[in-house]
């Protein structure tokens, strides 16, 4: 039998089993106030062949074993709390207390999403003073705050732009995508029914503008880009990209994953940007929380707002909120109710902490981007020379020649105390490291960071085994993943 | 390494026939660049593709690679045993690890594609490429 | 600023090293006419007092200090606050998605127990890490049959929660799907079984249905099973309410579950966020989307759990991908996995339990009010769609002065059902919560007309 899976172990944590090993008949974890109306038969009230006698396997656990089993859990994990999470192109930054403090506040937690609007007055304020904050932010038109992450919001701005483009008479064939995009880019424009072409980056790492004058034509509905892209590198020329595409009757997409590196610098609605979505649980703070709940809402230049996702947000003469679900040319609803308001919530208690401040933090950002990539210079390949902005793009080209690629490079931080940085993107650095420190890092951490990324610099050259088998210090080793997607356990079962 | 007595596609498919039928698998290049296999996807029996198209998909954990049909031809057997035993194909591509079998509908399409010193040669270019 | 550990000395440091002069000229790549130029015209700085306050004067214009008998896919139950206090964790909440597993393991280890437990609720082998939420994960079922079957027309329940309805009508319309709407049963509430069928034909990728659907009804799931598998469709049953599979037989003939879990251990936050569920049988696995955790061991033979069978997923497959979703709804889920251990197998059936108990001390007390009547005969959970003699948006409005928020009325969504409305009762109702709505409706019914001896119509004669 594994060690992991037995009672006794070096150390409590490293032996603590699955809820359901834990788990003996007749132990509970919580309990209800006696019943103050006559109790009714299960089997009756249903229909015997509508009835369950309780779930099979679930587990029986009391609250003290509820709680050493989730708090023994939650050492197993690296979090923002611990260190520096320099996880390019996931802004993982600082999430402020007081943000999950207000979340969950009576009076909005509780709140019932179907309950008239004049009794959600405080809500809808909410949801309206955040939209207009981030209207300034991006400098666009109007805005919907309904999709539940990036991803969902990416997929509601195409749909967007095939909705405009449908009721100009023709919604055309081709999104263009560039070589470096997020890998939700193209899946999202296939969502949304429409064929991906590739961009060429150029040597600079920057859209090649020539191949994407060549691309745009008529079947083009328009270009995807992230900006800064995912090297952090600013695209320079996007407002002659704007041009071009607008000239053809494209439009243009920005995916604002990187907004953290504009905010209050630069607008995309000043440089041509037609759509675009936000990451709020990148730029604005809200917890990524071990991968969601995110909100991913969408901004758009005036011509796109009536295919905006219904219900719209809308301020009544008297100034009173109210919903907009007369939305004829709509793309229609994303979700049920109104999108993720707690972490919208989150995002406004966030963007009022800084007020026009935010471009402190953006310039921090910056700043430590560029002081890793100075520290790290010469220790590491740099493929695009251009000075970057939120993040920066190594490469494992001199660690290569020791055997050590990006990966190992990644799993020895770990035994150094920090979460690695993003490997093997962008697609077009063979090898990448992409780091990103985010503006929530102190002059003494970052210079701990570049310590332990010059030390496995030096480890590469001179031990690159120990690199290799990295991490040395984790809870557990390298786990056979291949083995696992061969024969998936993904349940727990009964021996 | 490569049999002489198959034919091989530019996007690592192998072929060799015998009669009117077809076998088809990927040569241990592409196993090689794959990594180790999970999962493949096989096409229906009686299913018919022409040369060129898709007609299923070899997995290992990190990335997904399209079988194309280096030549026309109607399924008439595939696999079965990959399902529970994918690792067969890191082991043995060219053998044991065949994907698809079916009747050729084109045999003459043979002759477009690589014998084994031509893809050896191809090969070896694609690893200079990736090395450089 | 309080969020940024730097003094200014040390950023003119960082400055001095990297050979700049003033910050601005670290967006020098940023072309003039690309920039702003001048601040944000926006509200702020707040000091955490005045963030506080912001949002205690913002709590204090909703509908604090009522009582509220809405459900209709957002459900009010006990929380214990042992779950938050451990969701509150850093290592959980300020964690990223656990793709380096080495420093993951309490993600992925809860994420393997909430997909266990999601497969013992629904009665399902395979469950995901979670999706958005209920609508969404219906919208993903939904193309999920169409790559399974290779179809696509899809039969949807009119008696689907119509907000569900309208996320599945977006998705298949970009994908160029029919989507043919079947009713119910005027009598039971339920789909209307012969209907379905009749609309079922051999193109239908999949019949859909909620239980307990919109109108509280449940359905019977086997039936809708067999009438779909006979035409080679498949059956997704929808679940909006899943305190009720504590009480109600788990949707096993389901080819696939599409479960909202926030009644599960989440708030109702206004609508979100919470936690859909993918839930299916094992030979579906790799047209299912969303995230899975899978057992795996490391070199010592330690078990340990991965993300596994990535491949389906957009970061990898890119434009091949099952779906575009990235991120799932991780502490969501976790919020779930942790309430449902201090809740366990007792806990969950008798909160069922004291909900069916409640709904229906509430109906009978209910039908005792002048024109009040159930209306509609199938078995019902803890929501009851009820008929009443004036339109419920009248009664609401008299309730609302006596700060009750009544149920919910059904106009809106059926435009000949707007006498009708969808009553919610849950453990978190007390005796007196019923007995003060049935009062206030007494009086609300008084002032629009309605005396106690007055005769009223049953819904068969209107």
């Amino acid at each position: 039998m594994a060690p992991t899976n037995s009672p006794v172990a070096r150390n409590v944590s490293l032996g603590e089993r699955l809820l359901f090993e834990k788990s003996a008949p007749g132990k509970r974890g919580m309990e209800l106030p006696p019943l103050d109306v006559p109790s009714v038969d299960v089997a009756h009230a249903l229909g015997a062949e509508n009835a369950r006698d309780g779930v099979d396997g679930f587990p029986e656990v009391s609250e003290i074993e509820v709680i050493r089993h989730f708090t023994r859990l939650s050492t197993w994990n690296y979090a923002i709390d611990l260190g520096m999470y320099p996880l390019g192109s996931c802004t993982m930054k600082y999430n402020p207390r007081v943000n999950e403090f207000v979340a969950r506040l009576e009076g909005l937690a509780t709140e019932h999403p179907l309950q008239p609007a004049e009794l959600s007055q405080g809500c809808l304020r909410i949801l309206r003073t955040l939209e207009l904050f981030l209207l300034e932010v991006t400098g666009m038109d109007a805005i919907t705050l309904q999709p539940c992450a990036g991803a969902q919001g990416e997929y509601a701005g195409i749909a967007m732009i095939r909705a405009y483009l449908a009721s100009r008479g023709n919604p055309r064939k081709k999104v263009l995508v560039p070589d470096s995009a997020h890998g939700t880019n193209p899946a999202t424009a296939v969502t949304a029914g429409y064929e991906v072409r590739n961009i060429r980056s150029d040597s600079t790492g920057r859209i090649d503008i020539g191949h994407l004058a060549e691309c745009v034509d008529e079947d083009v509905a328009a270009l995807m880009v992230t900006n800064p892209n995912t090297l952090g590198i600013f695209e320079r020329d996007i407002a002659e990209a704007a041009e071009l595409l607008h000239a053809r009757g494209a439009l243009l997409y920005m995916d604002g994953a990187n907004m953290n590196a504009l905010a209050g610098v630069a607008r995309p609605g000043d440089f041509g940007v037609d759509v675009m979505h936000m990451n709020l649980h990148k730029t604005f703070s809200t917890p990524h929380g071990g991968g969601g709940p995110g909100a991913g809402p969408v901004a758009v230049e005036k011509r796109l707002e009536p295919f905006l996702p219904t219900p719209v947000l809308v301020e009544k003469p008297d100034g009173r909120l109210g919903w907009d679900r007369n939305r004829p040319k709509s793309i229609g609803r994303l979700r049920a109710f109104y999108g993720n308001f707690g972490v919208l919530v989150r995002a406004l208690a966030y963007a009022l902490a800084y007020g026009p401040g935010m471009v402190e933090a953006t310039r921090d950002a910056v700043l430590n981007a560029n002081y890793i990539r100075k520290k790290l210079e010469g220790v590491y390949d740099l493929p695009y020379e251009q000075p970057c902005m939120h993040e920066v793009v190594f490469s494992d080209a001199r660690q290569k020649k020791h055997g050590v690629n990006t990966m190992d490079i990644a799993k020895r931080l770990i035994d150094y105390g920090f979460h690695p940085y993003t490997t093997a993107f962008p697609l077009i650095v063979p090898g990448a490291l992409m780091i990103e420190p985010t503006e929530s890092e102190s002059r003494e951490e970052l210079d701990r960071f570049v310590e332990a990324m010059r030390s496995i610099a030096a480890e590469a050259a001179e031990n690159p085994e120990l690199v290799k088998s990295a991490p040395h210090s984790a809870r557990i080793g390298r786990l056979d993943e291949v083995g696992a997607a061969r024969k998936p356990v993904l349940r727990w079962k009964p021996q | 390494m490569y049999p002489a007595n198959y034919k091989y596609s530019q996007e690592h498919e192998w072929v060799t026939l015998e009669g009117q039928t077809a076998t088809i698998g990927i040569t241990d290049y592409a196993q090689h660049s794959l990594g180790d296999v999970v999962f493949v996807e096989l096409p229906k029996l009686g299913a018919k593709f022409s040369a060129g198209q898709t007609i299923g998909t070899v997995e290992s954990v990190k990335a997904v690679s399209e079988i194309y049909s280096p030549v026309s031809l109607e399924v008439t057997e595939v696999n079965t045993a990959l399902a529970n035993t994918p690792e067969k194909i890191n082991q043995d591509p060219h053998g044991a690890a065949w994907l698809v079998k079916g009747r050729a509908t084109n045999p003459g399409e043979l002759a477009k594609l690589m014998d084994a010193k031509a893809y050896e040669a191809y090969v070896a270019e694609k690893e200079k490429e990736a090395g450089a | 600023m309080r969020y940024l550990p730097k003094s200014d000395a040390e950023r003119r440091a960082i400055l001095d090293e990297l050979g700049l002069a003033s910050i601005n000229e670290l967006f020098a790549s940023i072309p003039e006419a690309c920039r702003l130029g001048r601040p944000l015209a926006v509200p702020g700085p707040l000091s955490e007092k005045e963030i506080i306050d912001y949002f205690r004067a913002r709590a204090a214009e909703n509908a604090a200090g009522y009582t509220s008998f809405l459900g209709a896919g957002v459900y009010n139950h006990f929380r214990s606050v042992v779950a938050d206090a451990l969701l509150q964790r850093g290592e959980f909440l300020t964690s990223y998605t656990p793709y380096q597993a080495e420093i993951s393991q309490g993600t992925l280890q809860a994420i393997f127990e909430f997909q266990t437990l999601m497969c013992q609720l629904t009665g399902q082998e395979v469950a995901n890490a979670s999706m958005y939420d209920g609508s969404t994960a219906a919208a993903e079922a939904a193309m999920m049959t169409v790559r399974l079957t290779g179809r696509r027309r899809l039969v949807i329940s009119r008696a689907l929660n119509p907000e569900y309805r309208q996320v599945v009508d977006t998705y298949a319309s970009d994908l160029g799907l029919e989507v043919v709407e079947t009713g119910f049963d005027a009598k039971t509430g339920q789909t209307d079984l012969a209907a379905a069928q009749a609309a079922t034909d051999d193109t239908t990728a999949a019949v859909i249905v909620q239980s307990p659907n919109f109108l509280g009804a449940l359905e019977p799931v086997a039936q809708f099973a067999e009438a779909a598998h006979g035409r080679g469709a498949l059956l997704v049953v929808a679940i909006a309410e899943a305190v009720s599979l504590g009480a109600v037989r788990a949707p096993a003939e389901a080819d696939i579950v599409a479960m909202e879990a926030q009644s599960l251990g989440l708030a109702p936050s206004f609508g979100g966020p919470f936690a859909g569920v993918i839930a299916t049988r094992e030979k579906f696995v790799r047209q299912m989307p969303g995230r899975l955790a899978g057992q795996a061991t490391d070199g010592e033979g330690r078990r340990g759990f991965v993300l596994t069978l990535a491949t389906r997923e957009q970061h990898i497959r890119r434009e091949k991908a099952t779906s575009n979703i990235c991120t799932n709804q991780a502490l969501c889920a976790l919020a779930v996995t942790m309430h449902l251990a201090l809740l366990g197998k007792e806990g969950l059936r008798e909160m069922a339990a004291q909900n069916l108990a409640k709904a229906r001390y509430a109906v009978a007390e209910c039908e005792k009010l002048p024109g009040v009547r159930r209306a509609f005969s199938a078995p019902f959970f803890n929501e009851v769609t009820l008929e009443f003699p004036r339109a419920v948006r009248l009664i609401n409005h008299e309730l609302e002065r006596e700060r009750i928020i009544g149920p919910l009325p059904l106009g809106p969504f059926f435009p000949e059902q707007t006498k009708r409305g969808l009553l919610c009762l849950t453990e978190m109702h007390s005796r007196q919560d019923v007995e003060r709505l049935v009062a206030a409706t007494r009086r609300a019914l008084e002032s629009l007309g309605v005396g106690a001896r007055e005769a009223v119509s049953s819904p068969a004669e209107r």
